[in-house]
């Protein structure tokens, strides 16, 4: 099953759609509590990324028994230091982001720590591609 | 300990309500949400002063039992409304996270 997702940029409140729905999805389809809540989970780190930096992008969400890939691309300015995003702590977050609780530096050290797999091309100017794979248990 | 336990036991305001016969199996303190996301387990109640609509998010992602809102932190119009729509829990004391998450310990210890 292959779904797609417009996630709006700079819409906090909107912020959770896309993975909400995925996660409803997965749950209908009967997938592992702990599956559902490690793709959701990195999937809305993702999309608040997005909102966040890349003023929005596109989720795309690969469901097979095995594992779900989730697909996340942005036009956004790219990250500088991959390296240094990857480091709990580590935020860019402008100060309205972190009144609202965000830019904790924690959103890909999360990705990183609830996924199988982990992908990030990344150009400077261009934008982001983040591929995530969670695998299922058998 | 259910959720209406809890309410009981803690003394808490029901703003919103969930499913109120859910268990809580622990508990979490924190107002960061990617570092409660990433930490908080399915069934915590968490205690928080942030009540926006992201942290609703948090609730439904994170698979919490409730949210608390602590020291009597408000719960934002737009945040009632996504907690209404997706039957998260959102509860409040005028006690703080440090009070609260002190006696669901002790609760859960008894219960153990």
């Amino acid at each position: 099953m292959k779904l797609h997702y417009e996630v709006a940029g700079d819409d906090f409140t909107r912020a959770g759609e896309a993975s909400g729905a995925v996660k409803a999805t997965l749950k209908r389809l009967g997938f592992p509590a702990d599956v559902i809540r490690r793709v959701a989970i990195a999937m809305y780190e993702g999309e608040i990324n997005m909102v966040i930096h890349a003023d929005g992008g596109v989720a795309d969400v690969e469901i097979e028994p095995d594992r779900i890939l989730v697909t996340l691309t942005d036009r956004g300015p790219g990250i500088p230091d991959v390296e240094k995003a990857m480091q709990e702590g580590f935020s860019t977050a402008p100060e309205n982001v972190r009144n609202l609780g965000f830019g904790a530096g924690m959103g890909l050290p999360n990705i990183k720590r609830y996924t199988d797999d982990l992908k990030i091309d990344t150009e400077i100017g261009k934008g982001t591609c983040i591929r995530m794979t969670i695998n299922v248990p058998s | 300990m259910t959720v209406r336990e809890l309410i009981t036991g803690l003394s808490l305001e029901t703003l919103v309500e969930g499913d109120l016969d859910r268990a809580v199996t622990g508990g979490y303190t924190g107002d960061l949400l990617s570092w409660v996301m990433g930490r908080a387990k399915a069934g915590d109640a968490w205690f928080s002063v942030m009540g926006n609509v992201n942290a609703v998010a948090v609730c439904v992602l994170a698979d919490v039992a409730c949210l608390v809102l602590c020291e009597n932190a408000a719960l934002d119009e737009a945040a009632r409304a996504r907690a209404e729509l997706e039957s998260v829990t959102i509860l409040r004391s005028t006690a703080t996270a440090y009070t609260l998450a002190g006696a669901l310990s002790a609760r859960l210890e008894r219960t153990v």
